[in-house]
């Protein structure tokens, strides 16, 4: 996966999980739950999510590196090269 | 392996927590002993009529579009939507005391003022309660428990106040007697008055229908009139899963819903003194009546009625079968439902004293039945019309029934005063949910399992 389309599955889980936020103008640099309202439960769901998905284990000791959008498409660039 | 993850006991949080990992395609599989789902939170059929048992109303009602909440949370978590529950408000509520009445709806403001109006010198007060509720975190698993009381009576200067205030909390989830733990009471104080209450049109069946529908969508098993007998333990682990039936069961983890003593009591390495936590005492006698008539024909329009006659509120296990001097009427034909419910109906729930219950004779406990159902009516109808040439059935239920059906020692319908909040048990693989690990009421005890099915599952595996 380009992370160009990483960064689109990422914001898509996150519509499926908050339909009602407006995601366009998300921040890269910013922490996710920061700009939009997502509790601990729901960014939670975004990693079930990657794991339903496309099989990625992120370890409970990562979680903060996905915190950002930016940290997330880093962390996951050659986690989901080969999907 | 069977499975990834077993779950005793198929009530609000077992449930909750097996859809929570059956959707992110663990292999859960969850026993019932009994042959009917729900738990404390149950239905039953009598007379061709359909009746509750437990809900009362779900508390944590906020109207849709509301999203940082209880209940939006738990929907979210468990991919439903907010119509699946179909949940319609109440009409108005009292808490009715000597020489005094708060009324609260679903607007929290219209509460406020109703303090504001009746204890005017406490208005500052109030305020001062209101922001201390605001600044708690309710929900940290990690918080050290402090008196409810203390922390109220420190602000609130009217004892009055102070009990009209706990009455509904205390009745709606509180496992302590005469105190609370201020975390559960700031629980219940938004979920009754800053939220709101709600029900079903089809009573508690509408929630479990939901929650079993999209358990065994997402792949989830449930084995009915299954129970176990004991958890096999080795070097720090459950081992295997010994059911009634001779099968033995593997499982990776285990929740289990079934109360913290109540589960240790199956480990083959259980031992009492072992255990630092007290056993529950509160229960409850609830007297179903059915009337001939809706009760607004006789002029009775609140939803809950919250009541007490004596110059203290006390929350405790009575030294008499049944305590009449407080108690809840919950008038299940006043929510605001699209068609009226089939019949006129009132629920009259009262503290009880399991030991009493449990020591009659057959036949001394129906007539006991018998005769503290109409010592409670005479009671009651100080607080609403007397509605009791109107009864044309009636069923009551005791701690005995209680614990018959939900398994909770002493009938203990909110477990355990000390809460095993982190759900930890000495072993590594067995974990609390629901009652006993600390989040009361239906929402509650959807949230327990969720929040223990997300931080010993789903987070570590």
């Amino acid at each position: 996966m380009t992370k160009e389309k990483i960064k689109s599955t990422i914001l898509e889980i996150i519509a499926q999980i908050i339909p009602d936020e407006d995601l366009s103008n998300l921040k890269g640099d910013v922490p996710i739950r920061e700009q939009v309202e997502l509790d601990s439960m729901d960014f939670l769901d975004i990693i079930m999510e990657l794991r339903k998905r496309y099989g990625i284990e992120v370890p409970e000791d990562d979680y903060m590196q996905l915190a950002t959008l930016d940290g997330s498409i880093a962390y996951l660039e050659p986690r989901m090269k080969e999907l | 392996m069977d499975y990834d993850v077993l779950i005793i006991g198929a009530g609000m949080s077992g449930l909750a927590a097996g859809i929570r990992l059956a959707y992110y395609g663990k292999r859960v599989c969850i026993v019932e002993k009994h042959y009917r789902i729900g738990g404390l939170n149950s239905f039953y059929n009598l007379g061709g009529r359909k009746f509750d048992i437990g809900l009362h109303a779900m508390t944590n009602y906020v109207p849709k579009g509301v999203r940082l909440a209880p209940l939006p949370k738990l929907l979210r978590q468990l991919k439903l939507k907010a119509e699946d529950f179909a949940l319609c408000p109440q009409r108005i509520s009292v808490i009715r005391f000597p020489n005094k009445t708060l009324r609260f709806n679903n607007d929290f403001d219209f509460f406020v003022q109703e303090v504001v109006d009746n204890f005017p010198r406490q208005a500052d007060n109030f305020q001062k309660l209101l922001k201390t509720i605001f600044e708690c975190d309710e929900l940290n698993l990690y918080a050290k428990p402090i008196s409810a009381r203390e922390v109220v009576s420190s602000i609130i200067s009217d004892p009055l106040l102070i009990d009209m205030i706990f009455c509904p909390p205390m009745f709606y989830g509180n496992a302590q007697e005469n105190d609370m733990e201020f975390g559960q009471f700031v629980i219940m104080f938004k979920s009754i008055f800053c939220e709101g209450l709600a029900r079903p049109q089809a009573g508690i069946r509408q929630i479990l229908d939901v929650l079993v529908k999209k358990y065994k969508a997402c792949g989830g098993e449930l084995k009915m009139r299954c129970t176990v007998t004991s958890l096999k333990c080795a070097s720090d682990r459950v081992e295997s899963i010994l059911l009634e039936n001779g099968a033995v069961l593997t499982a990776d983890r285990i929740l289990s819903s079934a109360g913290y003593v109540e589960t240790m009591k199956l480990l083959t390495d259980y031992d009492s003194s072992k255990l630092n936590c007290h056993v529950g005492q509160i229960s409850f006698v609830e007297s179903i009546l059915i009337l001939n008539k809706e009760p607004t024909e006789m002029g009775h329009n609140t939803t809950m009625t919250f009541y007490n006659n004596s110059d203290r509120f006390d929350h405790r296990k009575p030294d008499e079968l049944v305590d009449v001097s407080s108690g809840v009427i919950c008038c299940p034909n006043n929510f605001q439902f699209k068609n009226p419910l089939p019949e006129g109906m009132l629920r009259i729930t009262n503290l009880a004293n399991f030991d009493l219950w449990n020591r009659l004779s057959e036949e001394e406990y129906k007539a006991q039945k018998a005769a503290w159902l109409e010592t409670t009516l005479k009671e009651v109808v100080k607080f609403v019309p007397d509605f009791r040439d109107s009864i044309i059935f009636t069923d009551i239920f005791t701690p005995k029934t209680i614990h018959k059906f939900a398994g909770h020692i002493n009938g203990a319908v909110y477990g355990t005063p000390n809460k095993i909040k982190t759900g930890k048990t000495h072993l590594d693989n067995l974990f609390i949910c629901g009652t006993d690990q600390g989040f009361l009421g239906i929402v509650g005890a959807m949230l327990s399992g969720i929040s223990m099915a997300n931080l010993h599952v789903l987070q570590k595996t």
